[in-house]
């Protein structure tokens, strides 16, 4: 590889990017525009229901009324998964757990800290047993801050915002300058397609970094979303994401030559990702088919990994599945896309 | 004069796509430091040819020999290309657009006294895609000049420009001429070919029909001189068809091709027709042309 070749490519689409204002506008505004979009729309109360998870089989003798109560929903829970429920109380996923305690005629029961809703949950509970039971009921807490819809959204968003610009950025731009006739005009000259397509690659890749970083700055000072793990970690699963969508897009752009076609299938590609990778809403629950299909797609790992950094703290060591099934999509797609590349 | 060293040898190239022959057995050789005009209709091979000796086309077979080896990858950075259509990136300025070009490249040419070659001080600093049609090929020419190649590749550089922007790049091309450089050009105007090429081949349905430098050429098929009478006048007398070795009635007038000027300007004179429109013209590579192929180069 030639490093004079491959930076004056880089640097010539640099600037072809930076001064196409109304693209690069589109870029910034669009993710941003969203995220206020929905910061607004969920701004409200939200959901007037109790959320309580019923984990194992509480005696009846004393949570029945509890349990009977209206606007409450009630949430069955085997005993097993009670460290997983109260994991969800953290969350703010439910208000209130309420169990089986050390003996079957005791009761035990958590609420979260920060939460209202528990506060009253308790008070109901408390208020609903007979004085002469009070001694078999034990409270345990948790604290955890909620977990906001846009604090779930946020990492789907910025995901999705590098689906877009990655597969149409690279994917439409190489065979916009194939049709062109510029790739042949490349051709004539000593440049290589590894020199070409590195350059490409990297053009893209500080772009993507670059817009998300201000994108991530823009939407914290809007709405001020939740980041409870490393930023490191957050960067190094962006930068692996979108490595593997640049490459994805690569792959499209290898041999297409109309640019209408091209767009057939780039959104062909986007569309089921957009819908079937968790980034408006979680998966948890749908049909096998979609959980297995899923996984194929890369903005599915991308948004899942991040999205476990910034609301669970996972580390990077968590997401190292994720983060490896990105890798290895970007080696498969580049090779795919270096095989089959054509200049004409 | 000793005879210059050959820098490109083409040996018996062809190339087929789907349904037709588009090279058929072409051979030439270029001596270094001349202009070699590859002329004939759209659709002669005369692109293919070149893209394949540019790298760009792969022959079928055929041999391409620079400066007596077979080319190969190193070719490209000796060499200078212009393509017939080239599309630039966007938003680049003609400047860095020659850059750009100039940076793929381990050798460059000096790009100020390219710029001042090809006469580009005025928009230099204007959008690459916003200039003339005669300011864009000068850019491209810059382009393709921009590794001070040996020998360099201009496929219809001219077509599309009006006379004026056409006259400018021919300048272009003496002063490149004055330098040295090996020039391979093809174009369907004769007159272009016959301003700058010190050689031609005519080509036509893939295969080159005529070669040598463009006088000799004309003289080793024309020994004649053609009157031209407007169209729609009276018949010739039979004096003026006998002294004629070609009569044309043509759109634009009747042709009379003659080696016997004199006697056949007097033999029109004697039969009292109007000389006033007469017109005395020497034998044309457009002329050559048809007479090589039987048709007229643009309508083919």
């Amino acid at each position: 590889m030639n490093l004079q070749r491959f930076l004056s490519i880089l640097s010539a689409r640099n600037k072809e990017f930076l001064r196409d204002y109304s693209a690069m506008g589109w870029n910034f505004a669009f993710p941003v525009l969203v995220v206020l979009g929905f910061s607004f729309a969920f701004s409200g109360k939200g959901q007037d229901l109790f959320k309580v998870a019923v984990v194992g089989e509480p005696t009846q003798e004393i949570a029945a009324q509890f349990l009977q109560l209206n606007y409450v929903q009630r949430v069955a829970k085997p005993a097993a998964e009670l460290e997983d429920t109260l994991l969800k109380l953290k969350r703010h996923q439910v208000d209130f757990v309420i169990a089986a305690g050390q003996t079957p005629e005791k009761v035990s029961y958590w609420l979260n800290e920060s939460s209202p809703k528990g506060y009253l949950l308790e008070k109901l509970l408390l208020g609903s047993v007979a004085e002469s039971s009070r001694t078999q009921v034990a409270k345990g807490t948790v604290q955890g801050k909620e977990i906001r819809y846009v604090d779930w959204l946020i990492s789907g968003l910025l995901a999705m915002n590098m689906m877009f610009s990655a597969l149409f950025g690279v994917g439409y731009t190489i065979v916009r300058y194939r049709k062109t006739g510029f790739l042949k005009r490349l051709k004539a000259t000593p440049l290589t397609p590894f020199e070409f397509l590195m350059a490409q690659i990297f053009s893209r890749l500080w772009l993507l970094v670059g817009s998300t970083v201000i994108i991530y700055v823009g939407c914290h000072w809007l709405v001020n979303f939740t980041m409870l793990g490393s930023y490191l970690d957050l960067f190094v699963v962006l930068v692996a994401g979108a490595l593997c969508l640049i490459s994805v897009g690569l792959v499209v752009a290898a041999a297409i030559r109309s640019e209408e076609f091209a767009g057939g299938v780039l959104n062909l590609l986007t569309w089921p990702m957009m819908f079937l990778s968790g980034v408006w809403f979680s998966l948890e629950g749908s049909p096998d088919w979609v959980l297995k299909t899923a996984q194929l797609f890369p903005l599915t790992h991308v948004i899942d990994a991040a999205r476990s950094i910034m609301t669970e703290g996972a580390t990077l060591a968590q997401v190292l599945p994720h983060v490896g099934a990105l890798a290895a999509m970007t080696v498969v797609c580049l090779s795919i896309g270096a095989a089959v590349f054509r200049w004409e | 004069m000793t005879q210059p060293q050959v820098i490109l040898e083409v040996r018996n190239l062809k190339k087929s796509f789907p349904r037709v022959q588009a090279v058929d057995g072409v051979s030439f050789q270029i001596p270094a430091g001349r202009c070699f005009g590859l002329l004939g209709p759209n659709g002669a091979g005369k692109t293919t040819t070149i893209e394949m000796i540019e790298g760009i086309t792969r022959p079928d077979s055929g041999e391409l020999l620079f400066k007596g080896k077979p080319i190969d990858s190193s070719f490209k950075s000796q060499a200078g290309i212009q393509f017939q259509a080239t599309s630039l990136q966007e938003c680049l300025s003609v400047r860095e657009t020659v850059e750009m070009f100039a940076n793929l490249y381990d050798k460059q040419a000096d790009l100020e006294e390219l710029y001042r070659l090809c006469d580009m001080g005025e928009f230099l600093d204007r959008e690459a895609l916003k200039v003339s049609g005669g300011q864009r090929q000068r850019m491209l020419l810059a382009v393709a000049l921009a590794n001070d190649p040996e020998i360099l590749f201009l496929d219809e550089p001219t077509t599309g420009l009006d006379p004026q922007a056409r006259r400018q790049f021919w300048d272009l091309i003496e002063k490149l001429k004055a330098r040295g450089k090996t020039i391979v050009l093809t174009t369907h105007y004769m007159e272009e070919a016959y301003a700058l090429c010190d050689e031609i081949a005519i080509m036509d349905h893939g295969k080159i029909i005529a070669r040598g430098a463009p006088d000799q050429l004309l003289r080793q098929y024309f020994d004649t001189v053609t009157l031209v009478l407007p169209p729609g006048g009276p018949a010739l007398a039979p004096e003026v068809r006998n002294l004629a070795k070609e009569i044309l009635d043509r759109p634009d007038g009747l042709e009379i091709r003659t080696s016997q000027v004199n006697q056949t300007l007097q033999a029109l004179i004697a039969s009292q027709l109007d000389l006033s429109k007469l017109q005395v013209r020497s034998s044309t590579l457009e002329d050559l042309f048809l007479h090589l192929t039987g048709k007229e180069l643009r309508e083919s």
